[in-house]
């Protein structure tokens, strides 16, 4: 233990099988101490099982983890915890009826005489570190209430509260805005320079490009290179990653905006939490043939604005106008069948039915059109039919096609799946929300197409993104969201990402001069 | 289909499931025969012997012969028993099951039995017929099966209003339906016994006893046997038992083939999703528990509608176990419709059994109610034995490598759960 190993984790040629799947075939990952090490691949890559691995949550048939330069044998998350790898998980892993401090301290509390908790110190402790990485966090707040992106700061938080010196960050940046996502690089590098390694997975390429050394990539569960980030380029990982070129900006014509066919006036929606409103008397316009999006930070009133919109919560005041038809008051039934569609935030909260069935859920909406049933009886026929038609179409990829249980499905496939029931509908309105969350760069590609297929044949897009990259892509107006209040309208050609981020984070703000 | 081999379905695993544990039951229940037998000195370990044996193949005793041992074969009478006491339990296990499906805990069955109950009796006993069987009521034109018919759907519905209550409670107040269905179980039990109380229904008289206890048989209503009880003579067999199974079948079909079925379950399974499709949540979950009460309302109408069953009208002391044990049913036949009557048949035959062990043995009845116990106990275990049987498949499949799924998408994400 003379001279100080160069690697402080090696994972040397790791091999782990599922049932009819080879998840990772002959791996090797090797990470400085100090420095920041990108592991790229799309969904379904093997990122997260080798990852898995690292933590003790799998144990691989073959290869060998090396901790500075020892060989360690990780049996179970807490042998990790014990040498110092902490990680920030995709899918957090809070417990939502606790307060935030308390699940920060989870696991790791400070015990006094008799057993009490020494909450006071464990506050201090995380108040500092709160201010000292700027991630505002409200520590009696509980989980349930809090935003996702807040819910995020809460994971890093706790992987900063236990002394780490490993980190893995598993898509940190999905739900960040572009002022936060520098400055979570910031706190990288800063962490970095105190002597921590850093494991950063993720599929954005931008990301990588700015705050990585290097990068290791994967595809489908196979090692396909680590490169120095300084001696690539985004197309070349981009290929890397996917096996072939991949079109990284939307190839798209000039809208040719039409009619109105959503008309939203002076709408005002409470807050569930606060006491005032979470959409502040907003008004504007989507016409068929563009894409219109809302851009904001998470938060900022976009969820209440399209729960609103698409009748899941009811406004105080104001007015929804679809078509001709003032559907303010209607149920969601009635709004739907008026002509939107609407591919929900959270796919598995409002999208889909996760413990039924791939067709079941294609129909979620129409089980009951003529087509589909007689006299109350589910015609399973043409269900069966319906559905093969949208997976061959949309191509979505499942276990055991339409019978498939969604549950087991990926995220991607299951957000094609809701993405071909909504563009299926062949509503005039479709409101996508946050459409491509958590997507690899080819299922963002196709998603992508699809949404500028459908305002190229004469749909209004209502796309509310938090990734500024996906709204300077593809929109064709661009409305700002701060504090529930649209703060600015802006032509995408004519505004840069760091100034539409001023906006979003407040800063700036237009007097907003209705059409 | 020919994909899954038959010992890995997920419909084979249940079964699986429930007949492990109903042998585990049946295990812990000897294991008590023995301990109880060893312990007692007036047992011994022939009793042991005579009890395991009674416990489980009750159904088939028939008795002593001339030496003192035990003799098994058909046994008519207690087969016909068994199906009348499975009726009920058939019933409320539907209820049960029923609500589960859509996501509803329904420990409301035996408040709203007591309501069928209630609204049966009124109706049968209160319209005379053509068929008086007592003094001082003229006959009437109206024959007992027309009385019977409203009775009945008295009884479905009288069930049906009780579990809509807790239903509305939830989807209007969001209160939690089990703190409701206990609460509305203790009103029902106060209320039907004030009902009679007011009622002039205690005056009436049959045969020695009047009042207190009431029997359908005074103006002929009954439940019609249906032939089976010369399938099995001297039994208390009608056809209640194939009423509750039609229901059974109706029910199943209901859920799985209907539109109406498909936003039941879309509900249960995620109310938001079903919220955001249109389906309207709130209205379902109140039918989904008016349809449960429904069924645990036929419940308690067919067991007093028998004609041979007497109703004590003291109900406010203690709540029908029939009502409780449509869990463990519901339970062991993982919420399947159809399976639920087997399971309500099986918990039946242990009724039986046990009466045996105490008319056969000299086992006390109460150490039998215990030993019946511990094997409903442990047959409702069969959720846990479910998922004990799925890891052993988890850790078989790496060894069954040569089958592997072909379709598996090479996107297909393995998740660490």
């Amino acid at each position: 233990m003379s001279s100080v190993p160069e690697y402080v984790i090696e994972m040397l040629h790791i091999t782990k099988e599922f049932p009819g799947i080879k998840a990772n075939d002959d791996i090797t990952l090797q990470l400085r101490k100090g420095e920041i090490h990108a592991l790229l691949g799309e969904n379904g890559a093997g990122k997260s099982t080798l990852m898995s691995v690292l933590f003790g949550l799998y144990q691989p048939e073959q290869g060998v983890i090396k901790k500075d330069g020892r060989e360690v044998k990780i049996n179970n998350p807490n042998d990790a915890t014990a040498l110092h790898i902490g990680m920030v998980h995709q899918h957090f892993k809070l417990i939502d009826v606790f307060t935030v401090l308390d699940n920060i301290i989870l696991g790791a509390e400070d015990v006094g005489a008799l057993g009490f908790l020494k909450k006071k110190e464990a506050r201090r402790k995380v108040q500092e570190l709160s201010e000292r990485y700027g991630l505002k966090v409200d520590l009696d707040a509980k989980v349930e209430d809090i935003t996702v992106g807040m819910q995020q700061r809460v994971e890093i938080l706790k992987m900063l509260y236990r002394d780490n010196e490993v980190l893995i960050f598993d898509e940190p940046t999905a739900v960040l805005t572009p002022q936060e996502i520098d400055e979570l690089m910031e706190i990288m590098r800063g962490l970095t320079r105190e002597g921590k390694s850093i494991l950063f997975i993720t599929h954005k390429l931008n990301e990588i490009m700015a705050v990585s050394d290097r990068v290791t990539v994967l595809r489908k569960g196979r090692y396909i290179g680590t490169v120095n980030t300084s001696e690539t380029t985004k197309a070349e990982l981009s290929s890397m990653m996917v096996g072939r070129p991949v079109q990284l900006v939307v190839d798209k014509q000039l809208a040719q905006p039409g009619e109105t066919v959503l008309e939203v006036e002076n709408l005002c929606v409470p807050s569930k939490l606060y006491k005032r409103n979470a959409v502040n008397n907003v008004s504007f316009k989507a016409r068929a043939g563009e894409i219109l999006c809302i851009a904001g930070i998470d938060g900022n009133g976009q969820t209440d604005l399209v729960y609103a919109i698409t009748g899941l919560e009811h406004p105080s005041s104001g007015k929804i106008t679809l078509g001709n038809k003032n559907v303010t008051r209607l149920p969601i039934r009635q709004r739907s069948d008026a002509g939107m569609s609407h591919i929900p935030e959270d796919r598995h909260k409002h999208g889909l039915v996760l413990d039924f069935t791939l067709e079941q859920n294609m129909v979620l909406q129409r089980f009951d059109e003529g087509r589909f049933q007689k006299m109350g009886f589910i015609r399973f026929d043409e269900v069966r039919r319906y559905a093969d038609m949208l997976i061959e179409q949309y191509d979505v990829r499942s276990g055991q096609g339409a019978e498939t249980t969604v549950r087991s499905m990926s995220g991607g496939n299951q957000q094609k799946a809701i993405v071909a029931r909504e563009i299926d509908r062949d509503k005039p309105l479709i409101i996508a929300v946050q459409p491509t969350r958590g997507l690899d760069v080819g299922a963002i590609e196709y998603i992508h197409s699809q949404l500028v297929a459908q305002r190229d044949a004469g749909k209004a897009v209502l796309l509310v993104s938090l990734e500024l990259d996906e709204v300077m892509n593809l929109s064709d107006r661009i409305l700002v969201m701060y504090e529930g209040e649209i703060v600015g309208e802006f032509d995408p050609k004519q505004i840069t990402v760091e100034e539409l981020g001023l906006y979003m984070a407040g800063a700036k703000r237009q007097e907003v001069a209705e059409q | 289909m020919s994909k899954t081999p038959f010992f890995r379905q997920p419909g084979t695993r249940s079964v699986m499931a429930s007949v492990i544990s109903i042998l585990c039951g049946l295990g812990a229940g000897s294991l008590m025969i023995l301990i109880v037998g060893l312990c007692t000195p007036s047992l011994g370990l022939k009793s042991v012997w005579d009890g395991i044996r009674l416990v489980i193949g009750g159904l088939f005793s028939t008795g002593r012969d001339a030496a003192g041992a035990l003799t098994f074969g058909f046994n008519p009478t207690n087969i016909g028993n068994m199906l009348f006491r499975a009726t009920p339990l058939v019933l409320t296990g539907l209820s049960v099951a029923v609500a589960f499906k859509t996501g509803l805990f329904n420990i409301g069955a035996p408040g709203q039995y007591l309501a069928g109950t209630c609204a049966t009796l009124f109706i049968a006993l209160s319209i005379p017929t053509t068929e008086m069987a007592i003094p001082g009521i003229e006959p009437t034109s109206i024959p007992p099966v027309v009385v019977w018919i409203l009775a009945f759907a008295g009884g479905m519905l009288a069930g049906a209003l009780w579990g809509a209550i807790p239903g509305l409670l939830k989807s209007l107040l969001n209160i939690n339906e089990v703190l409701a269905c206990i609460m509305t179980n203790w009103i029902a039990a106060n209320l039907v016994t004030w009902a009679f109380d007011i009622s002039n229904l205690k005056n009436l008289v049959e045969g020695t006893k009047t009042g207190y206890i009431y029997k359908t048989t005074i103006n002929g209503v009954a439940t019609s046997k249906m032939g089976l009880d010369k399938l099995f003579p001297g039994s208390q067999v009608n056809g209640g038992i194939i009423i509750a199974a039609v229901l059974a079948v109706i029910v199943y079909i209901l859920l799985t083939r209907t539109t109406f079925g498909y936003q039941l379950k879309a509900c249960g399974s995620n109310r938001f999703a079903a919220r955001y499709a249109g389906i309207k949540d709130k209205r379902n979950i109140v039918l989904s528990m008016a349809i449960a009460g429904a069924l645990a309302g036929a419940a308690g109408s067919l067991y007093y509608l028998s004609g041979n069953t007497e109703f004590f009208w003291s109900t406010y002391q203690q709540l029908p176990a029939a009502g409780f044990n449509g869990i463990p049913v519901a339970l062991l036949a993982a919420n399947h419709p159809v399976g639920v009557i087997f399971t309500g048949a099986f918990m039946s035959m242990l009724d039986i059994c046990g009466l045996q062990l105490t008319n056969l043995t000299a086992y006390n009845e109460y150490i039998t109610d215990v030993i019946i116990a511990v094997i409903v106990y442990l047959s409702a275990f069969s959720l846990l034995i479910k998922s004990l049987l799925a890891s052993r498949k988890k850790k078989d499949e790496p060894a069954a490598k040569e089958n592997p799924q072909p379709t598996l998408a090479n996107d297909q994400e393995v998740k660490p759960e």
